[in-house]
């Protein structure tokens, strides 16, 4: 796995894979295992040039977390790796997201494949306007997966999600009638419902209070165990707390253009990056000089 | 020394605000007077009709409001027990006919031009444009387009029910497509994103998600759609609403039929005071209906209308 290397326009290398550091999670290995990578990933919406040469693994049971400034492109990167960016007519992704090896641009990949197996949650909480059972079970219904007994799988859903002792008493009423950050849980258990392999999670505790921001956390946490996860976060507290390795995003001005292209200044494990940033420009990131 | 200075710095600021937040001195206020007592006179003489013509319809036909006018056919011969039976039959059917036709193809269309349509094609942008030119042409028209399509020519259906109701859904349709595309824009773009994202496809997407959505919309369009569609009478003239009918239609397909609107013109045209008086019963009839419908309408718009 040499992929975690991004050369940057200008030439060096800006970030290696560490292998010397002692890692506080024991048995997080140097260089991710690769259930995903994104190899020379270029994104642009029409004209504009969004995302420059993205190169990461993502490794597998381990908690990615992508952060940057505002604008920098990780929601654009995030939204490539389930080809969620296909639903935008102007958006046109170059280089390659493999998964288990395989480009899923490539010619035979059925984008609707792809979103089974890499689920997604969004910044903002949106369940579905049906009850909080069906929101459940509309994914296994719609994709025509194999369930024995729809109770007993809301039913463990919902339990993975942390979800359930506050929701079993009303499983039919609607899923607005939820609370914020219940309503982001329902839609963490509606995402392993289908039981994806990798779940990317676009800033999922953006809208909600400290106290349903660490419930989500945990159940991060927990989550790891079964699933892949990669999580875009405006947080540097909830990176550095939940996940195992980081990817830090920065966008550069265009010289001619001036449009600003994110690109990829460093990855490494979380420590390294929270400790001992390689990049000057992380270490003014994380430590509030800039952004 | 500073607080003295403050208290004249404060003192200044206040009054320059004052006269600067003063509306006294500004011109031409009456104007903004004269317009609003235009307005309030427009208003009102548009009540005052409305109600007028209402309650003069509602008294003259009071006395012919009674079971026999539904009950009984029409006929000139009594003229004190006629009834009007086989245009209420005939509307009914009617508005069946309608509602089977131009629901499944407006909502159709809809969806087409919602979900699936390039909107940066010259053609797709025609057809919105003509969508909503559609929607003002004279009704009559509708009756001539009817009469040399469906009546006559390719379609050769004949003087039947289901003639009339084609062309009152030719009528319509644009304004189902309309309602409809409304609804369908209205659903947010997070719940597609939320379907998609579990791996549904477009179309599965769209049947159960953005459509159910859409109901209630999609009804409120079709209410609408119909109260307009009941209230025609001249396109249906042309296409064979006969003024005349002492039966009801046999089916959808077969025999003459009259309407309700059609029915009302003919005895309205008659000179007798007891058919001026059937007129304006049916006009009541009528009426209750459209009021009917439309709070229906209205009804189901404030009471499934989703704040996302
Ligand atoms: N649908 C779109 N059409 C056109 N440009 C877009 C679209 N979505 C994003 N962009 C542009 O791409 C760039 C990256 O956007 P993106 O949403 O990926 O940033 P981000 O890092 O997620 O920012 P934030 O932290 O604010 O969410 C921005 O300059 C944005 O204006
Ligand atoms: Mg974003």
């Amino acid at each position: 796995m040499s992929a975690v290397t991004t050369p940057d326009p200008q030439g060096d290398i800006v970030s290696t894979p560490s292998t010397t550091h002692a890692d506080p999670r024991s048995g997080l290995p140097d260089a991710p295992s690769g259930v995903m990578e994104t190899v020379g990933l270029n994104v642009y919406y029409g004209g504009f040039h969004a995302v420059h040469d993205v190169d990461l693994a993502f490794g597998r049971n381990e908690i990615t977390a992508l952060i940057g400034p505002s604008g920098c492109g990780k929601s654009t990167v995030l939204r490539c790796l389930n080809r969620m960016n296909d639903l935008i007519p102007a958006a046109r992704v170059e280089g390659s997201v493999n998964y288990h090896g395989i480009d899923i641009y490539g010619p035979k990949v059925d984008p609707i494949e792809v979103r089974r197996r890499i689920g997604m949650v969004f910044q903002k909480p949106n369940p579905f306007p049906k009850s909080i059972y069906d929101n459940i079970a509309y994914g296994p219904r719609v994709i025509g997966m194999q369930v024995d007994n729809m109770d007993d799988h809301v039913e463990r859903c919902l339990r993975q999600a942390a979800l359930w002792d506050e929701v079993k008493d009303k499983l039919k009423e609607s899923g607005y009638s939820l609370s914020g950050g219940q309503q982001q849980r329902l839609c963490i258990a509606r995402t392993i419902a289908t039981a994806p392999d990798v779940i990317l999670m676009d800033e999922p505790c953006s809208a909600l209070d400290p106290i349903a921001t660490s419930a989500i956390e945990d159940l991060m946490t927990d989550l790891r165990e079964d699933y892949t996860i990669i999580i875009v976060t405006h947080n540097m507290q909830q990176a550095a707390r939940v996940s195992d390795r980081t990817a830090f995003f920065t966008a550069r001005p265009d010289e001619t253009t001036g449009n600003r292209t994110g690109l990829l200044v460093e990855y490494d494990k979380t420590s390294q990056i929270f400790e001992n940033p390689r990049d000057q420009r992380t270490e003014d990131y994380i430590s509030g000089r800039f952004g | 020394m500073t607080s003295r200075r403050n208290q004249i710095a404060t003192q200044a600021a206040r009054d320059v605000t004052l006269a600067q937040l003063d509306g006294s001195n500004r011109g031409g206020q009456w104007k903004g007077a004269v317009f609003k007592a235009v307005l309030v006179l427009c208003i009102t003489v548009a009540i005052v009709t409305l109600v007028a013509v209402v309650l003069q319809a509602f008294f003259t036909g009071l006395p012919r409001l009674d079971m026999n006018l539904i009950r009984n056919m029409p006929s000139s011969i009594d003229r004190s027990t006629s009834g009007m039976q086989s245009a209420i039959w005939g509307t009914v059917r009617l508005m069946v006919g309608v509602a089977v036709t131009v629901v499944p193809l407006g909502v159709s269309a809809a969806i087409y031009l919602e979900e699936f349509a390039d909107r940066t094609k010259w053609y797709v942008r025609l057809i919105e444009l003509n969508i909503q030119n559609l929607a003002a042409v004279p009704s009559i028209v509708f009756g001539i387009l009817g009469l040399a399509f469906i009546v006559r020519g390719p379609l050769d259906l004949g003087f039947v029910v289901y003639a009339g109701s084609l062309t009152l859904s030719l009528l319509v349709l644009p304004t189902i497509i309309l309602t409809t595309r409304e609804a369908i824009r209205s659903v947010p773009g997070s719940i597609r994103e939320a379907s998609m994202a579990l791996g549904a496809t477009k179309w599965k997407t769209i049947w159960k998600q953005v459509l159910p959505s859409s109901v209630p919309g999609i009804m409120t369009g079709t209410i609408l759609a119909l109260s307009r569609a009941i209230g025609e009478t001249a396109p249906l003239l042309l296409v064979g609403a006969t003024v005349f009918v002492t039966y009801n239609p046999d089916g959808f397909f077969e025999g003459a039929f009259t309407s309700l609107p059609t029915q009302i013109f003919a005895w309205a045209t008659r000179p007798q005071e007891e058919f001026r008086i059937l007129a304006a019963a049916g006009i009541i009839v009528l009426m209750g209906v459209l009021i009917v419908m439309n709070s229906l309408a209205i009804w189901i718009r404030n009471k499934f209308t989703r704040t996302w």
